[in-house]
């Protein structure tokens, strides 16, 4: 048996390193384990042979694009199922493209899950405006990723706030810009202690007064908004009394039938 | 008349602006406030969605009314000026502090604006553009912008909001002309369209390069798009497509969007509450995207539907493959992208992906379920390498057991 030791869970270097000489010994899927940091006693292998200078076999195509998205995901079987690709990609160089091949397809899963996560936390995340007087303007932010997306998705948030000073802190990793850099730093396991940002109950005001109680449908809702997320977002504490009362003011407003033109109007067709 | 603070204002016109359906962020061009002074940034791509209300509408942009004053009287509409509810109006510097704030917050990708007819058109839409260029130029705002534009206002008017906005739209509202004296009598729908022209005019022009091989200024680089409301007057679907296909080819739309009428707190007498027609709804989206992304006439879509109107228990696309078997079944394994595309229940997506696979493999019936989800409703309208429909395709009864939800038979009571 083969092990090859990762420095961390997103250790895309350490993968393809260790699956390219994998590869060039002829070692199958099989005969290896994947496994982040030292081992631990149990499943003992060895080191895959280093391959010879020089060595080497064209990338399929699309495989390495594949895995360094499906690498983020926290499913725990991921870098066997990316090696195995490898292997079999050797007597099916377009392999990753037969969609509705079952290790392809999981692969696909895999990677449209860590698609939507880096999506949701485009959308999900919420800052705090958090300096002091006349400190320059910056802004904080917990947030809990299902997968370990946040490196790969931080460009969007340096996008729009380029000028500013921010920080995003989660379980697997934080970044911060501080309005030139970006820098990356080991995840914390607690939100920080933050002052609230008057913002948060304009934005609550904002949330109500958008709903249509007449239209109402939490099951889509949740469809795109996972409970998952509710913790860190200020809007949701408003959400299960817009969903009681809604069925009770649609029917008031059918009830009440038509209202007398108002005054303004009236003055006006005299 | 007591003075209204911030949160009140943004109460009442948010409440005023919720029956307008659009809150794309999408397909504006790409940038982003790194080389800039201020915030903000487009992706380029399909938007961001920041929140879904109970709805399960999305949240993409800070979508207010400047003020719900207004001269008009269009009976379906909350604002309209027979109503009686709260009236308020926004500075513009604090619409431009809300969408700065809220943007900073990662609340919302950007700022939708319209606003009740006050004075003239033309003072409103200066009002607008007031908004939108103080936060282009004195802000640097690089977030989307999407500006109403009130027809009937002036040309100029229109040059100068395709400026700072990334899209624009002019609401047609009813899908048939002869509605508007009843329901809108101060509207027309040839200033509608006029506005729509301009525009139109505007982004062809905006996207060529000129002799000399400079690129004109951006104008509303995401495009147009309007709103029709369903259910409000006796229009029925093949006219509101027909309304709709005419606007997307006349001017280039990007997007028409489908408004169930909605009951609102303060009826007209003219036209009273009702539920909101929700199916329907559903059904002219899928109707539009049909003929938009997957090579449907419109005729085709409305041809067999009873009174204009679209089937409510089948998608339309179902309708038409149940009405036209003998166009099936389709061979996966040979039929070109055009045919592979009426297949009820395979996507654009799936579709692209198994021209793909069949070039490596034989498409097995248990391919197509990995491709597609479903093998379910596509089962009667497909060949695959281990498959046939035999007579399943021409079955009298497949349009019953292949509606959704699935309806149970009933049984025959013997008395």
């Amino acid at each position: 048996m083969y092990a090859v030791e990762l420095a961390h869970e997103t250790d895309w270097e350490g993968w393809r390193a260790g699956a390219r000489a994998l590869r060039l010994a002829e070692i199958p899927p099989d005969q290896v384990t994947w496994q982040v940091g030292p081992a631990l006693g149990l499943f003992e292998g060895a080191a895959p042979p280093k391959p010879p200078v020089g060595a080497g076999f064209p990338a399929p195509p699309g495989l390495f694009d594949l895995a360094q998205e499906v690498i983020l995901n926290r499913d725990p079987m991921r870098f066997d199922l990316l090696y195995r690709l490898l292997w079999r990609a050797r007597e099916t160089p377009r392999l990753v493209e037969i969609f509705t091949d079952p290790d392809v397809r999981r692969a696909e899963i895999l990677r449209r899950q860590v698609r939507e996560a880096v999506h949701k936390m485009h959308a999900f995340v919420r800052f705090r405006r958090i300096d002091a007087a006349d400190a320059p303007e910056t802004y904080l932010a917990w947030f809990e990723p299902p997968h370990r997306v946040l490196a790969r998705g931080v460009g969007f948030f340096v996008d729009r706030m380029a000028n500013l000073r921010f920080s995003i802190l989660t379980p697997d990793a934080c970044a911060h810009w501080n309005g030139e850099n970006l820098r990356l730093t080991p995840g914390v396991e607690a939100p920080p202690d933050r002052a609230e940002d008057e913002w948060e109950d304009y934005w609550r005001i904002y949330f109500a007064s958008v709903f249509n109680p007449a239209r109402l449908n939490p099951d889509v809702m949740t469809q795109h908004m996972p409970r998952r997320y509710w913790r860190n977002l200020p809007e949701a504490e408003v959400i299960e009394g817009l969903v009681t009362s809604a069925q009770g003011r649609t029917d008031a407003m059918v009830r009440a039938g038509p209202s007398r033109p108002s005054a303004r109007a009236r003055r006006r067709t005299v | 008349m007591a003075v209204l603070n911030l949160k009140q204002k943004l109460a009442i016109l948010s409440d005023a602006a919720k029956y307008d359906a659009s809150c794309a962020s999408s397909s504006g061009a790409k940038r982003s406030s790194r080389d800039g002074a201020g915030v903000g940034a487009v992706t380029g791509g399909m938007g961001v969605c920041h929140a879904y209300t109970p709805d399960g509408r999305c949240v993409a942009l800070l979508k207010i009314l400047l003020t719900n004053f207004c001269l008009f009287d269009c009976v379906y509409c909350i604002n309209r000026v027979s109503s009686n509810v709260p009236r308020a109006r926004f500075t513009v510097e604090e619409v431009v502090r809300l969408t700065l704030d809220f943007y900073k917050r990662n609340y919302i990708e950007g700022l939708f604006l319209s606003s009740g007819i006050i004075k003239s058109a033309d003072y409103t839409q200066e009002q607008l553009n007031l908004v939108a260029k103080t936060l282009r130029q004195v802000h640097d705002f690089r977030g989307y912008v999407h500006l109403k534009l009130v027809a009937g206002s002036s040309p100029e008017l229109a040059a100068e909001a395709g400026l700072y906005a990334d899209r624009l739209s002019v609401n047609i509202e009813l899908p048939r002309d002869d509605a508007f004296p009843r329901l809108a009598p101060e509207k027309n729908s040839a200033d509608i369209t006029a506005a729509m022209g301009e525009v139109h005019a505007r982004i062809v022009v905006s996207r060529d390069r000129t002799l000399t091989g400079k690129r004109p200024p951006k104008f509303a680089g995401a495009g147009q798009s309007t709103q029709m409301i369903v259910g409000a007057d006796g229009a029925s679907d093949a006219d509101i497509l027909a309304r709709a296909d005419g606007l997307y080819g006349d001017y280039g739309l990007r997007r028409v969007y489908y408004s169930a009428f909605s009951p609102i707190p303060d009826s007209s007498a003219i036209l009273p509450s009702r539920r909101p027609p929700l199916m329907r709804e559903h059904r002219l989206y899928q109707a539009d995207w049909l003929m938009r992304f997957y090579g449907f006439e419109r005729d085709e879509i409305t041809a067999d539907a009873a009174d204009g109107m679209l089937d409510l228990t089948h998608d339309p696309k179902l309708a038409w493959a149940l009405a036209n078997r003998a166009a099936f079944p389709v061979d996966v394994n040979t039929a070109d992208r055009e045919r592979l595309l009426r297949i009820p229940g395979l996507g654009v997506k799936s579709v692209d992906r198994l021209l793909r696979v069949r070039r490596l493999k034989a498409v097995t019936l248990d391919d197509l379920g990995r491709l597609a989800g479903s093998i379910k409703r596509m089962k009667p309208f497909v060949i695959t390498s281990d498959w046939r429909p035999g007579g399943l395709t021409d079955q009298v009864d497949l349009g019953l057991r292949l509606a959704a939800p699935i309806i149970a038979p009933v049984q025959m009571s013997l008395f």
